[in-house]
């Protein structure tokens, strides 16, 4: 899969790291540091991680495949 | 013109960039259905740059940072091709290998370059890098991984600071040389960049204030051995990385007539980048760090806003903008300027611009404590906000700069120091 | 005349707000005639919650007027619980830097690998408590599903002894009226609460000197550890037990109900679910945004605060209206409307800011577990009373039964 955060919203309420702990990391108090690029496997962790996420900051879709999962919420909604 | 008004079917995004795949991803969720060409001078899909200074570097997990690209996007993709010239009079974009891209909109999202270390020689010696793209990112890893004896970073930016601290992480030795007598001055104030200079120092990171690179020694084979500073000190280290700011990737449109020097491609607020007359260049847009706009949070001063965030939101206006039939139908680009980091542990954060700014406060929590949030002012007015580990204040701030509050916001109430210090800004800040 | 948040208040009400919601966002802060501001616009409580001139300390300091005329309880007992009471304030009515302290305690002893732990053990208890079922075709799914679910789990992570489970229910319906601001003022109330709070912190109190001398794996044994300098004090540790127990018994219970309650509202989603349960994690956020288990918080403005064009005195009770911000038209398209498919769902269902639900990732794991398992397996469930009786709380707002008929119980 593909993710970014975008760390700008993130407030660091850990519900990613909660969702999917093998694939997003808090290093002290606010650094949030995930996998740009996990496996296609774990998408329901992903997917779990990305919805909890209280900003939306989280994108993720599929790797190359012709369907992707996750929303492309967090930039196209924050404009309207 | 009558070309502008009618709906584009042909649009070129030029910058396989953040900013460029935003502005390819609203364009579709706007409805566009025609032929969507994105151009890239490097091999690689849209990725994202912010892990690459600091996750990729430590090898948490890979250095796959392609963006996530909804399948539909249907983009024809020119990648590995570097934009050589833009034709205005036959609306065209040529490539380094002559292929014509006809256009009814262009969107210049080219970004910027590392600048490189001015002494050419030097610069090419084996050892001495700079880091701005992900094959930069995954050659410094694999020489980190090598456990160099000593890292130099040459540069008092963030990217510095950041690769620094991933050193530190590692336990490999660093040390940072910054012309000026702050680092991050430039960026976020020097009380700020005080506070992080020393943060980096508690950290083992070896700083060196008003310190610069007389000349570089190489062994017989050209590697990298040593540098030897103005002051007359000597720096042995294999392993230099040249960080000393952006320039910005506009040679390709000399010749085009447009308004562009080195802050960039000149664009008004419509993101419409304009010609060397000063109108709009037909069909022409500007988005992320190439573009240089009229801020109207800062009455309108123009601004290049090299972040993460702009390129989004510029990519997303500049989109809608190209979409529209006609100026009135155009929105403004008034994205408030925002931007984080990561370093030693800590968490910073800034919404607003400090450039310009006269005044300094930390308004919640307190230094000592590395927890805080602090505010500029400019002329009385409340310009900017930076938190170290306190992002849930961020978004009161953040309401305070958008609404113009006096300098300083938000008084009373949790976690405030008993008496609030104002810091004059000296010209370090300007 | 009642003011607008006295007939939010109103029992008569509770099936549905949603419109007094509406009449109230016509002004995004509403004074009441009272001194109270009331927030119901997405925007203003989201700034609020992020705003540091806001206070999450609004509890009210004990007031006795009425005499029993017995000088033991009047002069001597209810001070005394007045005090123990006072002192006893959890961390969810804390300011930093306190709260910081003990909330960083807590979030500690909710470890991801605890939380994610409860995972295997709630869906064994799902899977019991459906198979409890098998035979009825009435049902009333509180009381033999959403509530002893929450509460099992919540017992188990804090080490809470399964044949001590019944006591809890009384104590924490008492004590959840900490929230409601027309209660928790009343004296009567107050002093019932005093005396609940004394019979639970005894119990909390022998608990914990048990899990010194053994220790056990679970999150009162985390609190209760440590040296003495940064050992937890008592005051704080059995207020901060007792806050855990309440919310683990007063507010999944309501997301699990008004869930399937939805569910059955709007059959085609309850469908869509048991064959699509991939869903699940956004479907959640949807209920949590359309039927959140908290509809309101209470706080206190610690300076004047200058927002949309009012001003909120310093001093005066704000009531930030996190169920009226999630049905805002001006932030939500067709905010009235279920939609599980729904993009940039920044709702409020577990609040926001420094105070944003401890509990949400395990709120979000049973409630998966739950709704998909009662997607699969209830057979043709049917609600048997829509509107459903609702209890008492206005805040912790949720039917008090669910009664549902259904044609059995599948495997699933």
């Amino acid at each position: 899969m593909r993710v970014v955060v975008d760390l700008n919203r993130c407030q660091a309420y850990a519900q990613c790291v909660y969702a999917a702990p093998r694939h997003f990391v808090l290093h002290g108090r606010e650094a949030l540091v995930y996998d740009t690029a996990p496996d296609d496997a774990d998408r329901a962790e992903i997917e779990r991680a990305a919805q909890a996420c209280p900003v939306r900051a989280i994108t993720a879709c599929l790797s190359e495949s012709a369907e992707n999962t996750a929303e492309h919420t967090a930039e196209n909604g924050a404009a309207r | 013109m009558s070309a502008d008004s009618s709906a584009p079917d042909r649009i070129v995004i030029v910058g396989a960039s953040l900013a460029g795949l935003s502005a390819a991803k609203t364009l579709r969720a706007e409805g566009y259905s025609g032929v969507l060409v994105l151009v890239g001078d490097e091999a690689h899909r849209p990725y994202d740059r912010p892990p690459l200074s600091k996750q990729v570097l430590r090898r948490d997990f890979g250095a796959e940072t392609t963006l996530p690209q909804p399948a539909d996007l249907d983009i024809v993709f020119r990648l590995g091709m570097a934009a050589a010239r833009l034709d205005r009079t036959e609306r065209a974009v040529i490539l380094a290998d002559g292929e014509r891209l006809p256009y009814d909109r262009c969107l210049v999202a080219t970004g910027t370059r590392a600048r490189p270390w001015p002494n050419p020689a030097e610069a090419a010696l084996d050892g001495v890098a700079t880091l701005r793209t992900r094959d930069d990112s995954e050659r410094l890893a694999q020489r980190l991984r090598d456990r160099p004896a000593r890292v130099v970073l040459v540069g008092g930016g963030f990217i510095s600071f950041e690769v620094a601290s991933v050193c530190r992480e590692l336990d490999i030795p660093v040390s940072v040389l910054v012309r000026d007598a702050v680092p991050l001055a430039g960026a976020v104030g020097a009380p700020l960049g005080g506070f992080m200079a020393e943060v980096a120092r508690g950290a083992g990171v070896d700083l060196r204030l008003g310190a610069s690179i007389a000349r570089m020694e190489a062994d017989p084979r050209g590697r990298l051995a040593a540098l030897v500073l103005e002051d007359g000190g000597r720096i042995e280290t294999d392993c230099l990385v040249v960080a000393i700011g952006a320039a910005r990737n506009i040679a390709w449109l000399d010749g085009a007539a447009l308004a562009t020097d080195r802050n960039g491609l000149r664009c008004d607020r419509f993101c419409r980048a304009l010609g060397a007359d000063g109108l709009p260049a037909g069909g022409i847009f500007a988005a992320g760090d190439v573009a240089h706009w009229p801020n109207p949070h800062d009455g309108d001063a123009l601004v290049a806003v090299e972040h993460w965030g702009n390129a989004v939101a510029q990519g997303r206006t500049a989109a809608r903008n190209m979409l529209a039939p006609g100026p009135d139908a155009m929105v403004a680009h008034d994205h408030l300027a925002d931007f984080w980091s990561q370093q030693f542990g800590l968490t910073i954060k800034l919404v607003g611009l400090t450039a310009g700014a006269d005044s300094f406060a930390v308004v919640r929590g307190s230094m000592a404590e590395r927890r805080f949030l602090a505010v500029f002012g400019k002329a009385g007015r409340t310009v900017a906000a930076a938190s170290v580990d306190s992002a849930r204040w961020l978004p009161a701030y953040r309401a305070a700069i958008l609404q113009g509050a006096p300098f300083p916001p938000l008084i009373g109430g949790l976690d405030a120091p008993r008496r609030i210090e104002t810091q004059v800004l000296e010209d370090a800040a300007r | 005349m009642s003011t607008l948040f006295e007939r939010i208040l109103d029992p008569a009400n509770r099936a549905d707000p949603y419109g007094l919601y509406a009449e109230l966002r016509r002004q995004p802060i509403c004074p009441q005639d009272d001194g109270t501001y009331v927030v119901g616009t997405h925007a203003e409580i989201d700034r609020l919650l992020h705003d540091p001139r806001i206070s999450s300390d609004d509890l009210p300091d004990p007031q006795h007027f009425r005499w029993t005329g017995h000088p033991i309880t009047d002069l001597i007992v209810r001070p005394v619980r007045a005090e123990i009471r006072k002192r006893h304030r959890p961390f969810i009515f804390r300011d930093p830097p306190d709260h910081e302290a003990l909330r960083g305690r807590v979030m500690r002893a909710f470890s991801v690998a605890r939380v994610r732990g409860m995972r295997a053990k709630t869906e064994r208890l799902t899977r019991e408590l459906i198979d409890k079922l098998a035979g009825k075709t009435r049902i009333d799914l509180v009381e033999e599903f959403s509530y002893p679910l929450p509460v099992t789990v919540i017992c188990h992570l804090l080490g809470v002894p399964p044949e001590d489970e019944a006591r809890f229910h009384g104590w924490a319906t008492q004590l959840a009226t900490a929230l409601e601001p027309n209660q928790r003022g009343d004296e009567a109330t107050q002093i019932k609460n005093e005396e609940t709070f004394a019979e639970i912190a005894d119990y909390i109190q022998d608990l914990v000197k048990a899990k010194r001398r053994e220790p056990e794996d679970d999150i009162l044994t985390d609190l209760a550890a440590g040296d003495d300098a940064e050992r937890m004090n008592d005051y704080d540790l059995i207020a901060t037990a007792v806050l855990l127990l309440v919310a683990g018994h007063e507010t999944t219970v309501n997301l699990i109900t008004n869930g399937m309650l939805t569910l059955l509202r709007f059959p085609e989603h309850l469908e869509r679910l048991r064959r699509e349960p991939e869903i699940a994690p956004r479907l959640i956020e949807e209920l949590l945004r359309y039927e959140p288990p908290v509809h309101y918080r209470t706080r206190l403005a610690l300076a004047d605060i200058p927002i949309a064009g009012t001003t909120i005195p310093e001093g005066a009770p704000v009531v930030l209206l996190l169920a009226s911000g999630n049905r805002d038209p001006s932030r939500f398209t067709d905010p009235d409307r279920f939609d599980p498919d729904r993009r940039d769902n920044c709702h409020l269902g577990f609040g926001g800011g420094l105070h944003y639900c401890v509990g949400a990732p395990l709120a979000r794991i049973e409630a998966e577990i739950a709704l998909v398992a009662l997607s699969r397996r209830l057979r043709e469930p049917r609600l048997l009373a829509d509107p459903p009786p609702y209890r008492q709380g206005a805040s912790l707002r949720g039917p008090s039964a669910l009664p549902l008929a259904i044609a059995g119980v599948g495997e699933g």
